[in-house]
């Protein structure tokens, strides 16, 4: 694999370029290092309205023009919104990747927010945040971030909160958008077939003329320690109970990440990068709880952010069966874990498990893309080159000390989602 | 430094028939490092009875859950400890597997293949674990409108005498009277080489990975294996004729609205997909898209398809509409029928989805999944390994008049079925 390169441009706009010529396409990125951590209350969701507003038309290319022109040359678009950050991207062969730098350079800085699109665009996120509101685990996870974080901007759901959906102005996301959606605050990424100094070139001259502008100290407040054990129930129509505990976690650039991603790996299985994975039937978890028919599924979840976030376990209680079951026999596997009961076997194992699944991850130009951005935007793009580095540094004593510290139940939040009666029977 | 990227081709492809039957197909790929297995087999519901029916699909579905010398954990670990997937289901037609390793994981991926379809056990626990599963899926189903109306649309389009009248998965009626012993028989009947397709796509030596499948499969015979049936033939419809399907608690309408489309084998395939993608597909869902979503905000979502397979599978258009827009948005649909039948689609449309499906190639055709599927429609459907090379002519050599009598052929603005599923008052 070809070596990336890492470029600031005069405005301050960091440029990571990749070459890879296994098929004539380049993916472009730009992320911006903003998301629903960032929004105070009142503004709940200004992060993914804004991702919303970039595909409502500029001067040059008004709304409907580039779904057409993009199908035209055989590419793909999309945005996604996180916790940390909103990034957009075009997929395109390579021959046509100049309308994608045209694109992104455009939506910058001459997005309308025309007030009748963001009108009716409202509708759309609100529908969006009640079709997400159909699955028992949204309500159950708003619950616990909610609990999880009482300062930190990781405690509202990144679609925002119905109230500030329903009273957010157009002038309030276009402020966001002002403050946020500037060179200097954007990470840009081209993979795929060009030459790195054309590129650069290119990148150079449609970008270059941005002016950088004042970038203010993002709003973040950071989360106090927790003391001891929270707990809470949602109660809603649905058909089966759900058992989640979150454990407070390290950030992505803590080196206790990866070892936690080891014990996770063992208790719950490989967890794919984003390319295709593998079962989890042989997990500890799975074993413990649904080989036993206590359990429908176990997973488990950590994810990079820039601040401590959470580490997920969420177990689907079988019909018939109660949560105390349940959670007799995860807490008797997770106190196993916590006390060093974890072999270098299984270690190595998880580690063979995280190359291929590396491997999977890294095949289209799209996810080396993403991945080189997110990387970039928690801590530096070589996060991801020396991913499975680190992975493989982790030794059991790592493993052990990361279970002891991380796995207290003094340091999670545990949530039951009770169904109150079958959606089916209605 | 540049390297040519060449489409999968008579030269690039190595092929062979097995002296049993079976068609290896091998593309190296050296660029990733997975490899990934795909192909089918002659086992589909085709070769079941109404009264039996799922029992392809519960018998292709049921393989990973034990052979004769390896149990459900055995399995399970094999996969997991390389981070490997394997699968296999009972489509129509055939029963189809799919599979991702690591390079150096390919032996274990086909040995194990091979065991499951040549030895499989039938445990009856797992049979049961598994029906269970299957149930709650198909319970899960029997209340999603989506689900409910294309079941009646295809329920009301193909006679009972027809397999496409039937789920491949079977129903609530059929699935819980499948019996182990109807497992072993469809097994016995119908797993065997004969008209078997296995394409391996990866970091692989071509002659390496022919060697591997030579080794687990060389000697594998079945002369019971019956030839494909014919499929009846279609009566013409007479009428328009509508199919409603009532769910209680439902706030959203779906509806399914088609005829007979072309089998993948028919001349004029290519014209109805650019007709097709002219009517539902291009851009934001095509002029489907602009007149029931864009125009009038009708519906959530509304666009066409048109699968194409080994036989005469539907050409239909499909929506999500509030039930008080029902009636406008049929009425729309039926317009952009008639247009679509009446006046040749105009030289920019058939510019646009020319330039679209020659232009999407190269994202198509990046991974090794992308690759494996073209392969394995190019051996199924008998379009000749150079048909990749020679698809920009054929795209190209199409004219509005084609797409026009395409869609003559086998639309109707005024006689089709419509299945809709949704509240009492849709």
């Amino acid at each position: 694999m070809s070596q990336v390169t890492r470029h600031v441009l005069d405005n301050g706009m960091v440029v990571l370029l990749k070459e890879v010529h296994n098929a004539p396409l380049i993916s472009w990125w730009v992320l911006y290092r903003v998301g629903s951590r960032n929004e105070h209350t009142g503004i709940t969701g200004a992060s993914h309205w804004v991702e919303h507003m970039l595909f409502k038309g500029t001067e040059t290319f008004p709304a409907g023009y580039l779904d057409k022109a993009i199908d035209r040359l055989g590419g793909s678009w999309n945005a996604q919104t996180f916790f940390d950050y909103t990034a957009y991207y075009e997929t395109m062969p390579a021959e046509h990747i100049d309308l994608a730098l045209r694109i992104e350079a455009d939506r910058m800085v001459n997005a309308r927010f025309d007030p009748e699109e963001v009108a009716s665009e409202r509708t759309v996120i609100i529908s969006e945040r009640q079709g997400a509101e159909n699955s028992p685990m949204f309500w159950l996870g708003e619950a616990i971030q909610a609990s999880a974080f009482h300062v930190h901007g990781y405690h509202h759901e990144i679609i925002g909160d119905t109230h500030d959906l329903q009273t957010m102005t157009r002038d309030d996301l276009y402020r966001h958008y002002q403050q946020h959606y500037m060179p200097n605050n954007a990470i840009a990424v081209a993979v795929g077939a060009f030459e790195t100094a054309d590129m650069l070139a290119k990148i150079n001259a449609v970008y270059g003329q941005i002016p950088a502008r004042d970038l203010r100290a993002p709003f973040v407040r950071p989360e106090p320690p927790q003391q001891g054990e929270r707990r809470v129930t949602v109660e809603r129509p649905g058909s089966a109970t759900f058992l989640q505990y979150a454990y407070r976690a390290p950030s992505a650039k803590d080196d206790d990440f990866f070892a936690l991603e080891i014990v996770n790996s063992v208790l719950c299985g490989a967890g794919g990068m984003g390319g295709g994975g593998t079962d989890n039937k042989t997990s500890r978890l799975y074993k413990a709880l649904v080989e036993t028919e206590l359990a429908a599924s176990i997973s488990g979840d950590i994810t990079p952010t820039v601040d401590p976030f959470l580490y997920s376990i969420v177990a689907t209680v079988r019909p018939g069966r109660t949560v105390e079951e349940v959670e007799t026999v995860l807490n008797r596997e997770l106190e196993r874990m916590r006390h060093g009961d974890i072999s270098e076997g299984e270690i190595n194992r998880a580690k063979k498990q995280a190359r291929a699944l590396f491997a999977y991850s890294t095949e289209r130009v799209t996810s080396q893309a993403f991945w080189l951005a997110w990387a970039e935007s928690f801590a530096d793009y070589t996060w991801f080159e020396g991913y499975l580095d680190r992975l493989n540094a982790v030794t059991p004593e790592d493993a052990r000390r990361v279970a002891a510290a991380y796995l207290r139940p003094q340091q999670r939040v545990v949530g039951v989602f009770i169904p109150t009666h079958s959606e089916a029977g209605t | 430094m540049m390297t040519t990227h060449s489409l999968p081709n008579p030269q690039n492809i190595t092929r062979l028939q097995l002296d049993n039957g079976i068609v290896v197909l091998v593309y190296e790929n050296f660029a990733a490092q997975s490899v990934v297995l795909t192909g089918s087999l002659r086992a589909g519901a085709l070769y079941e009875t109404p009264a039996r029916n799922g029992l392809a699909a519960l018998t292709a579905n049921a393989l990973l859950r034990g052979t004769q010398t390896r149990d459900f954990n055995t399995i399970s670990s094999m996969l997991e400890d390389i981070a490997a997937d394997l699968d296999v289901n009972g489509g129509t037609h055939r029963a189809g597997f799919g599979g991702k390793a690591l390079a150096e994981d390919l032996p274990v991926l086909i040995e194990l293949l091979a065991d499951l379809l040549r030895q499989p056990a039938f445990p009856v626990g797992q049979v049961e674990r598994l029906r269970g599963e299957l149930l709650t899926g198909l319970q899960i189903r029997s209340q999603d409108t989506r689900y409910r109306a294309s079941r009646a649309f295809s329920e009301a389009l193909y006679p009972v005498e027809h397999p496409y009248h039937y789920s491949a998965r079977g129903s609530l009626n059929s699935v819980p009277n499948l019996t182990i012993d109807d497992m072993h028989a469809f097994h016995a009947a119908h797993y065997g080489p004969d008209g078997m397709i296995i394409v391996i796509v990866g970091a692989v030596k071509a002659d390496d990975a022919i060697a591997i499948v030579r080794t687990w499969f060389e000697d594998w015979t079945n002369p019971a294996q019956p030839p494909a049936p014919e499929l009846p033939t279609l009566p013409a419809l007479a009428q328009p004729q509508r199919a409603f399907v009532p769910l209680a608690g439902k706030t959203q309408s779906d509806l399914v609205l088609g005829n007979y489309g072309p089998s993948r084998y028919a001349p004029d395939y290519l014209a109805a997909v650019l007709a097709n993608c002219v009517l539902g597909q291009f851009g934001m869902m095509g002029r489907i898209g602009a007149s029931v979503r864009e125009e009038l905000g009708l519906a959530y979502y509304a666009y066409s398809s048109l699968d194409g397979g080994m036989g005469p599978t539907p050409w239909s258009v499909v929506a999500g509409v509030n039930p008080a827009n029902l009636d406008l948005a049929l009425e729309q649909i039926r317009n952009q029928l008639r247009r679509l039948v009446n006046e040749p689609v105009s030289a920019e449309d058939l510019s646009n989805v020319q330039s679209y499906f020659v232009g999407r190639l190269p994202l198509q055709l990046e991974s090794n999944e992308g690759i494996a599927g073209s392969i394995l429609s190019m051996e199924l459907y008998g379009l000749g390994l150079d048909y990749l090379v020679t698809y920009r002519d054929r795209i190209y050599a199409l004219t509005q008049d084609h797409l026009l009598n395409a869609a003559r052929r086998y639309l109707n603005p005024d006689v089709y079925v419509l299945g809709i599923s949704g509240p009492e008052t849709g």
